[in-house]
């Protein structure tokens, strides 16, 4: 059998580090919790401590809200929905919300920095997606402040009240958009809970949206774990909840909500399909599917998880990817070079490193990349996965991590009924040239995003949420108005 | 000669296109306030509901994918029929306690909300379908889809009006459903299927079923293979039940809790929009 060709990568040219400095980022010893329009110690007083995980170090503590401290954080969002918020004029709210989009901007590259440094992504990615795409939210959502009646036709809306919002560490300040950005528009107040690992980049959003002179209670910001989600979700004067995160916890609000009169959305697990037909452009297909599943160390709710490539194509594919992997610069998150920075947490390292003896054992033919990972800190390895079937677990269930699981198909139908085989439809990705086959097959995936010939795309104008369990409800877009409102 | 001796029709259910009795072989008894009439309704059993989910599932492929000028044409079509069945159903709605006059108002309303419903068949899309202004060289656009198979808890009080209104968005939206009679006025629940199935409606579309309200919701709300379920009624305990079961399989719980479907208000499209989900597409725009 003859040897498939591939490139050679052992030569002396390397990048040199280009690291963003990080001399003029500051971060306090310790942070409260942002209740009020100040930032208040807890009542508990416990503090913890939030890590770089590119190395492991400290970078700041802080407060874990308990029971009264959500309590205060809900009753300082429901007197300023009651006093002010709500009876503001509908244009005086959407500045404020521009106010919020500006000084993001201002502050972009510190917001940058700060993301990478808390939560391990490359800062190519903070910088260019992360940061600009959250200020952008704020811009979309305040136009609407006052255009509600257009958004609806035949009807008017009615803001909810107080919403409780729970968001996941792997897109921190953009997720904290998502969330505030539609709820004041519509008249709500919030009060947000960022996640455990990341908390520091929703922490200086606090800031900004004191340095905007937003009165104080229409946003407050509460760090602590899952307990402190838990009472938030629970608090009986929370109107509305709104939460990103894993299926499992999903399926837990769910539950917990049941029989309350609380509306909900919920952006949940995902397991896509990214979907390679023979007719595509390969090369861009190829970059497509180190996108799709690479991205964001592959932390994303919509990462292409899964591959199916047309069997005609599959070597050369495969082939491709590989070589594309053995380019991908990993370690550290603040050199402009990395493609792939540090692994969220332990716990989640932990967790990829389980799914993959997994597939081990279950058979799968395990392919990564040589390269060296730095010695200390959280990293993966891009890896492949082929040999697998749908009924292995490394197929089925969501991983949140730089691990790619690859099938091949021959027929049209055969891919489709592949890809809608999981519980999940959040994403799903198509490649071919050929435009029926494309409008064919980005119809009947049972998915709420499609990326055509293109994947993992985000903007503030576009609705983003699942179908089946993948979550309820929508957000970005006039959909995700739509969740933060009730039509009268 | 004698009078003649009238002919009783028994009741059946209406599972994928047929009229079988129910598997469990079980009944329960239903009369009028006079007691002029005694039924052996089917009491519906969980196996029963699971045959008519897979019926349903089985036909969503090929309801949902009609073009929305058939399904607004078919929908027109049951409005015909029923048209031509009108004092079927006022019998029936006066059997189950309604005055003449009250019967009469009652199926013109149902009949001309299957006749508002098929106008929307093929506009709601277009009303809440956007192409979004992306920041990027993308062509962008949204919109609805069928959320899937639908399992309804139809109104215990309006049999009629209340059952097609709820039903009517569902199947309108390229659903398929299973829906549960309500429990003390089953007649005319139960009658429509016949003209359902007269209106070229495909098998397994609508699905409907009678029993046991209390027997039943568990199994319609806990299903796996349901994505969305659709509870009418009042009762807290229910309504938490069909809620905490819809979070198995994240079902999109709705709840029409005090809806009153004989007002204009109780139509629109945005009950269509209840069991849709939106879809979105990214494409680059290039050479």
């Amino acid at each position: 059998m003859n040897k498939t060709k591939t490139l050679k990568f052992d030569t002396n040219w390397s990048y040199s580090p280009a690291p963003e400095s990080i001399d003029y980022i500051e971060l306090k010893d310790r942070y409260g919790l942002f209740i009020d329009g100040n930032f208040t110690s807890s009542k508990g007083g416990n503090y913890f401590d939030t890590i770089n995980p590119a190395n492991e170090e400290k970078l700041s503590e802080v407060s874990e809200a308990n029971e009264k401290d959500v309590d205060k954080a809900v009753q300082a969002a429901r007197q300023a929905y009651e006093k002010v918020w709500s009876k503001m004029k509908p244009s005086e709210r959407g500045k404020y919300i521009f106010r919020i989009a500006r000084i993001i901007q201002e502050q972009a590259r510190e917001f940058a920095v700060i993301e990478s440094l808390d939560g391990g992504k490359p800062i190519r990615e903070s910088r260019d997606i992360d940061i600009p795409l959250a200020a952008a939210h704020f811009f979309y959502y305040a136009g609407w402040a006052d255009k509600l009646d257009y958004a609806f036709p035949g009807r008017s809306t009615k803001s909810l009240g107080v919403a409780g919002q729970i968001i996941p560490w792997n897109f921190p300040l953009l997720m904290a958009a998502w969330k505030i950005a539609p709820a004041l528009a519509a008249g709500n107040t919030v009060v947000l809970k960022p996640a455990e690992t990341t908390p520091l980049t929703a922490l200086k959003l606090a800031e900004v949206i004191r340095e905007a002179d937003v009165p104080p209670g229409v946003v407050n910001i509460i760090t602590g774990g899952g307990e402190t989600g838990k009472m938030l979700v629970k608090h009986p004067d929370v109107n509305k909840v709104a939460f990103t995160g894993s299926t499992e916890v999903g399926k837990f609000i769910m539950k917990t909500l049941a029989g309350s009169g609380k509306r909900y959305t919920l952006e949940l697990g995902g397991k896509a399909a990214n979907i390679i037909f023979e007719d595509a452009a390969i090369n861009q297909a190829v970059e497509g599917i180190v996108d799709a599943i690479f991205f964001n160390q592959g932390h994303v709710c919509c990462a292409g998880s899964r591959l199916y490539v047309q069997e005609s194509v599959a070597k050369e594919v495969i082939s491709k990817l590989k070589d594309r992997m053995n380019t991908l610069v990993i370690g550290d998150p603040l050199d402009k070079n990395t493609d792939i920075g540090a692994i969220n947490s332990r716990m989640q390292l932990e967790k990829i490193c389980k799914y993959v003896d997994i597939g081990k054992k279950e058979g799968g033919s395990i392919y990564q990349p040589s390269c060296t990972l730095p010695e200390k800190g959280f990293w993966y390895v891009p890896t492949l996965f082929a040999d697998v079937s749908q009924s292995h677990r490394i197929v089925q269930e969501e991983i949140f991590g730089p691990v790619l699981a690859i099938q091949t198909f021959r027929t049209v139908d055969e891919v489709i009924s592949k890809a809608n085989n999981t519980p999940y439809g959040l994403s799903g990705g198509v490649w071919t040239d050929k435009g029926s086959k494309l409008f064919k097959v980005t119809k009947e995936i049972r998915a709420g995003v499609i990326w055509a010939n293109t994947f993992n795309k985000f903007d503030p104008g576009s609705p983003f949420g699942g179908y089946k369990e993948s979550g309820i409800g929508r957000e970005g877009g006039v959909e995700g108005l739509h969740s933060y409102v009730e039509l009268v | 000669m004698s009078k003649r001796l009238g002919i009783r029709k028994t009741y059946k259910l209406y599972i994928n296109g047929k009229f079988p009795r129910t598997e469990s072989g079980r009944y329960y008894k239903w009369t009028d306030e006079k007691k002029t009439a005694i039924m052996n309704m089917c009491r519906g059993s969980r196996k029963d509901f699971r045959n008519a989910v897979v019926a349903a599932r089985k036909a969503f492929e090929g309801w949902s994918s009609r073009t929305a000028y058939n399904r607004g044409q078919i929908l027109y079509r049951i409005g015909e029929m029923l048209e031509g069945h009108r004092d079927q159903f006022i019998g029936e709605l006066i059997l189950q306690g309604l005055t003449k006059r009250a019967a009469e108002k009652e199926i013109t309303q149902t009949i001309d909300r299957f006749i508002y419903y098929a106008g929307w068949a093929d506009k709601y899309q277009q009303v809440f379908s956007r192409v979004n202004p992306v920041s990027m060289p993308y062509f962008n656009f949204t919109v609805p889809e069928a959320t899937g198979v639908v399992a309804v808890c139809a109104p215990e009080e309006s049999s009629l009006l209340g059952f097609v209104s709820v039903l009517v968005p569902v199947i309108a939206g390229g659903n398929t459903c299973v829906i549960l009679a309500s429990q003390s006025r089953p007649l005319c629940s139960i009658s429509c299927a016949e003209i359902l199935h007269s209106s070229d409606v495909p098998a397994g579309v609508v699905n409907i079923l009678t029993g046991l309200r209390t027997e039943l919701l568990e199994h319609f709300s806990s299903h796996m293979d349901v994505n969305s379920m659709i509870y009418c009624g009042e009762n807290l305990q229910e309504i938490k039940m069909v809620e905490e079961n819809a979070a198995l399989n994240v079902k999109r719980a709705v709840i029409y809790k005090n809806e009153a479907w004989s007002k204009k208000t109780s139509q629109g499209p945005y009950y269509i929009l209840e069991t849709q989900e939106m879809k979105t597409t990214w494409h680059p725009v290039g050479v």
